[in-house]
Parts: structure tokens; C-alpha cells; sequence
């Protein structure tokens, strides 16, 4: 493997290996910005991964009032799914019970497009036959009555086919608090790209997954070659050096939002350099047989 | 490009029928074939040439000048462009518009906006009875698009309105959203005696009250509802004044219990 070393940290010459999702994203605003915070946290919370989570989900930025149709504060949720009608299901269900539930709130579609997925046209039976549609142009919300007024919710919301889940980087450092510190830059530097979100506990992956198992009935088990108390016990993928490594899962609308997850992702790695952060970084893929999106460390490096 | 305009010659001698003169129906025509369509109402036949002088322009936009109140359907079904009219206009203006854009300087007749399904309608004076109604038989008048009125507005705004918008910044007649279906009806001034008359659905706001509410509708409390906050930004570029009443507290009564009662009229 060719040697590339930015600022003292190694970039190994590898590439991130994703596949293609579909994806919406929500307007979530409330009366004020801790409310509306709490409904994204709410509905995004157990939605690490697809394998055990039925999607993916995470908060894109933060809104202000004027960027917000109402004129409240507001948050941008993003969510990603293996299918059409899972992300679905999803979206129906979390909605159904984190949003509807929340103090004050109301959603609203967070992105345009073409093909729909039921918002409020899935959520408006709730109000029992009190529910009110309003149309203003192409618009179209449902007003349902709850206990401390009504909740507005738009009928619909897109769906993206372009989305892109997967992306990611192996935070690679000596001990386990300078690879934390590492990652915690870079999950700080990919939660300020928009669409893209994190999606595992504050943004930062430490149970890495190979495909497969020993054992029958398991798809994915532990990364061995990335466990540093394994190192001399299988093939590892680290030196003596390395002491503890964390993963940073991408997932955004389009394939170049998660290359610039990326770019960030590294750069705010490098920028902490070897001694306070990480001394390598790699990223995990298939050998490029299972996704369509490749992203090569070597063209994101700063 | 300049605009297709027609300058009215004389006050019409009978009611004319200006439905062919939308810009679909003219888009690609020459000036002489447009002067020959016949626009009579009795069997006195009379062409646009005749009451009309015709100025070469874009059709996607059409200029009525010197317009009378004798003009009937002005942009009927029109499905886009645009049509600026200069003066009053007769009855059913706009009637089934599906898209584009109307505005009426003077005066508009009865049944404006009948029937419309989309685009958006401005009238700076006032409107006759019966805005956005249905015509005798039809099931529900207005059922989608916008329609601001700048001035007053007679009996009957927005009788068995289905869907879309209507802003009449001055009063309105009695019977105000009459038989409504859905949609929404914004008055700013007074309303005329018992507004929301057998509406089943939809909702009306009266920024000046009304006459004398009806006895059947039923108060539920005076709030903020984030609908009309939101209806707000969406109807500011229209109308400020009517995004301002939007963003006060409001009473709501909800009726008419007379009939489904799942309407709303906010004062």
C-alpha cells in the first residue's frame, strides 16, 4: 500500500465503498428552538443503522425562523432507507409517534421533488374526522386537532433516489482519548456540511462491522482486523502504534454532499494532527464489489 | 414583446361575449383574423375589429383598454398568460380560468371567478354578487387559484366554494361563503348578515366582523392557529393587509351546525 502523510498523519491509499438509498428530509419547527430540537432528537433516536434500525436518520442543521415556513424555529431531519417502502414506514411511524406527540410542533416537507411520500396524508386519520386540509397553490397541509391546538403537517414530502449511504472514515490514534478527540473533530466538521447526516451516537461509530459472521444467521459481525486487543491474534489491519480506532458513517442526498462530508471529515483530523488526534486514516469498502460509490481517501486529503 | 392590445372604439350598443379572447385560443393569430371573430351576444352580429381596434402583440398578454361593463366573460377558461384589463368589466370574468393571470383595473360584474380552478385574479374594484359562485345547476363554484378583491364585494362572496383563495379587502354582502364546500374566504371589513350560511367545510375570516353572527354557529375560543400564521406568509405577496389579520388572535366559531358544521369563521 502506497505511504501518503498529511501534517504527520497517514493517509491510507484506500477508498470508502457506499451504496445508493432513498431519502427525504423534514422541516420540524415548534414555538421555540428547544422544542423543535426535541422533536428531531426524539424521532432520529434508534436510527443508527438500517440493519437493526429500519433506516437511518439524523439532524441536517438547524433553522432559523426565516427559514422556516411558519417563521418559528425549526430543525432539518434527514432520513435514509434501503427501499421506497420502508423509508415509508418509517417516516410514517416516527412522525406518527415523536413529532405528533411533541409540545407545539409542526413538519413539513424539507425537500422538492417529483415522487412523494404520505406526510400528513398518512397522520390526518388522528383527528378522527376533525382533521382539516388546507390547499394554498401546489401546498397542501393537514390541520389535526390535539390537545394543545392543532398539529399543521404538510400532505406529503419528496423522496430522493440519488441519496448515497455509507461514506466513511477509520479514525485510526494511539490511545482511545486522542481517537476520540480525532473523531470528535471530524464529526464536528461533518455535521456542519449540509445533507449529510451521522448518523451512530454523536456521529462517531466505535463497533466497526465486517460482512459476515462465524456464526450462522449473523450478516455482519465485529471488524477483527480493526480491533486493536485482536492485533496479534488475526490478519490486523493495524501496526503497533495504533491503540484504538473509531468510525465516522456518512449518509447523504447525493453522492457528492458525502465526498464533502468527507473532505471535512479529514481535514478537521489533520488539522488536530498525530500528537492531540489520530496518527492514520483509512476507510472501510467490499474490495469494490458491492457498492456503486467509491470515494478514495487520496482525493479528499486538504 | 408588447402586449396584444385591444382599445375599445365605443361603449358596445349590446352585451358582448368575450370568451374567445383569451391568449390560448389567440396565441399565433394575425390581427386580421382576430378583428373577424364574432363576439355578439343578439343577432346583431359584431366582430373584434368592429368594437375593438386591434393592436399587434404578444397574445400571452392582452390588454382590454377603455373596457365597459358590457364586456362579458373576459378570460373565460383561460389556461395562462396573462390579461390586463383597463376598466370595468361585465359579468363572469374569469369564469372557469384554469392558470395565468387577470387583472381588472375597474369594476368586475357578477359571478367573477366562477368556477375557477387555478391562477390568480385581481379586481381593484369592487366585485358583484356571487364572486367565485357556481351558475344555476352546478354542483360547487370556485375550486382552486386566488382571487383578491381591492374593493367591496356583493351578496354571496364565495358561494359553494370547494377550494382555493379569496381576499376581499373591503366589506362583503350577506350570505358571505354561503354553502361553502372547503377553501378559504378572507374579509377584511364588515361582512354583511349572517356569513357562512349553511357552509359545510372551509374557513372564513372577517377582519371587520360581521353584521350579526349566525345563531348557528358555536364559539370555541379565541387562539393563534398556526394554519393562518402560515396562510400568512403564503397570501402576503397579495395582500398585507390580509396576512396582518392572519397573524392576530382570532375567535373561532365553528358551524355551520345547521348543516355538517365543519366549517370555521374566525372574527
Amino acid at each position: 500500500m502506497r505511504k501518503l502523510t498529511v501534517k504527520g498523519v497517514q493517509v491510507d491509499d484506500t477508498f470508502a465503498e457506499a451504496f445508493g438509498m432513498r431519502a427525504t428530509a423534514l422541516i420540524i419547527t415548534a414555538d421555540t428552538a428547544r422544542w423543535a430540537r426535541q422533536a428531531a432528537e426524539t424521532m432520529t433516536g434508534f436510527a443508527t443503522s438500517v440493519i437493526g434500525c429500519g433506516c437511518e436518520a439524523g439532524i441536517d442543521c438547524d433553522l432559523t425562523p426565516k427559514e422556516t415556513p411558519d417563521g418559528r424555529p425549526g430543525v432539518r431531519v434527514l432520513i435514509f432507507a434501503v427501499s421506497t417502502a420502508e423509508l415509508q414506514k418509517q417516516l410514517q411511524n416516527r412522525v406518527a409517534q415523536c413529532v405528533l406527540t411533541c409540545a407545539g410542533t409542526a413538519c413539513y416537507a424539507g425537500i422538492a421533488g417529483e415522487e412523494r411520500l404520505k406526510l400528513g396524508n398518512a397522520l390526518r386519520y388522528f383527528g378522527d374526522g376533525w382533521q382539516i386540509s388546507k390547499r394554498f397553490g401546489a401546498k397542501h397541509f393537514w390541520r389535526i386537532p390535539v390537545m394543545d391546538g392543532e398539529f399543521l403537517c404538510e400532505a406529503t414530502t419528496a423522496l430522493t433516489k440519488q441519496a448515497v449511504g455509507g461514506g466513511n472514515l477509520l479514525i485510526i490514534g494511539r490511545t482511545t482519548q486522542t481517537t476520540r478527540a480525532a473523531a470528535e473533530a471530524a464529526a464536528a466538521a461533518v455535521a456542519k456540511v449540509p445533507d449529510v447526516i451521522a448518523p451512530f451516537p454523536g456521529g462517531i461509530v466505535r463497533s466497526g462491522s465486517k460482512v459476515g459472521a462465524k456464526y450462522k444467521g449473523m450478516t455482519a459481525s465485529t471488524n477483527d482486523a480493526f480491533c486493536p486487543t485482536l492485533r496479534g491474534a488475526v490478519k490486523s489491519a493495524l501496526d503497533a502504534e495504533a491503540g484504538s480506532v473509531l468510525e465516522i458513517v456518512i449518509d447523504g442526498l447525493t453522492s457528492e454532499a458525502v465526498a464533502a462530508a468527507m473532505r471535512a471529515g479529514i481535514a478537521a483530523i489533520v488539522r488536530l494532527g498525530p500528537r492531540r488526534g489520530a496518527i492514520r486514516i483509512s476507510a472501510g469498502n467490499y474490495g469494490g464489489k458491492l457498492g456503486p460509490h467509491y470515494y478514495h481517501l487520496r482525493d479528499l486529503v486538504p | 414583446m408588447k402586449p396584444l392590445t385591444f382599445l375599445l372604439r365605443d361603449p358596445p350598443e349590446q352585451r358582448l361575449d368575450l370568451s374567445p379572447l383569451v391568449p390560448h385560443l389567440l396565441a399565433g393569430k394575425t390581427v386580421a383574423e382576430i378583428e373577424r371573430i364574432e363576439l355578439q351576444t343578439t343577432r346583431y352580429r359584431v366582430t373584434a375589429g368592429d368594437v375593438f381596434r386591434v393592436r399587434a402583440g404578444d397574445a400571452a398578454q392582452i390588454c382590454l383598454d377603455g373596457a365597459s361593463d358590457r364586456l362579458d366573460h373576459v378570460g373565460h377558461a383561460m389556461s395562462g398568460g396573462e390579461i390586463l384589463v383597463d376598466g370595468d368589466v361585465g359579468a363572469q370574468v374569469g369564469r372557469l380560468m384554469a392558470g395565468g393571470r387577470l387583472t381588472v383595473r375597474g369594476d368586475a360584474g357578477p359571478f367573477a371567478a366562477s368556477g375557477m380552478k387555478r391562477g390568480l385574479i385581481e379586481i381593484r374594484g369592487a366585485a358583484g354578487e356571487r364572486l367565485g359562485a357556481p351558475l344555476a345547476g352546478e354542483m360547487a363554484g370556485m375550486r382552486g387559484g386566488v382571487v383578491i378583491v381591492r374593493g367591496r364585494a356583493g351578496e354571496r362572496a364565495g358561494d359553494r366554494m370547494r377550494r382555493g383563495t379569496i381576499i376581499i379587502e373591503g366589506e362583503a354582502g350577506p350570505y358571505a361563503g354561503s354553502r361553502m364546500i372547503a377553501g378559504t374566504l378572507i374579509v377584511l371589513a364588515e361582512a354583511g348578515a349572517l356569513p357562512g350560511y349553511l357552509m359545510k367545510r372551509g374557513t372564513i375570516v372577517l377582519g371587520g366582523g360581521c353584521g350579526k353572527i349566525p345563531p348557528t354557529f358555536v364559539d370555541c375560543g379565541v387562539y393563534q392557529i398556526l394554519a393562518l400564521r402560515l396562510l400568512a406568509g403564503l397570501i402576503d405577496p397579495y395582500s398585507k393587509r390580509g396576512a396582518a389579520l392572519l397573524k392576530r388572535p382570532l375567535q373561532r366559531l365553528a358551524g355551520d351546525m345547521a348543516v355538517l358544521g365543519k366549517g370555521e369563521i374566525f372574527i
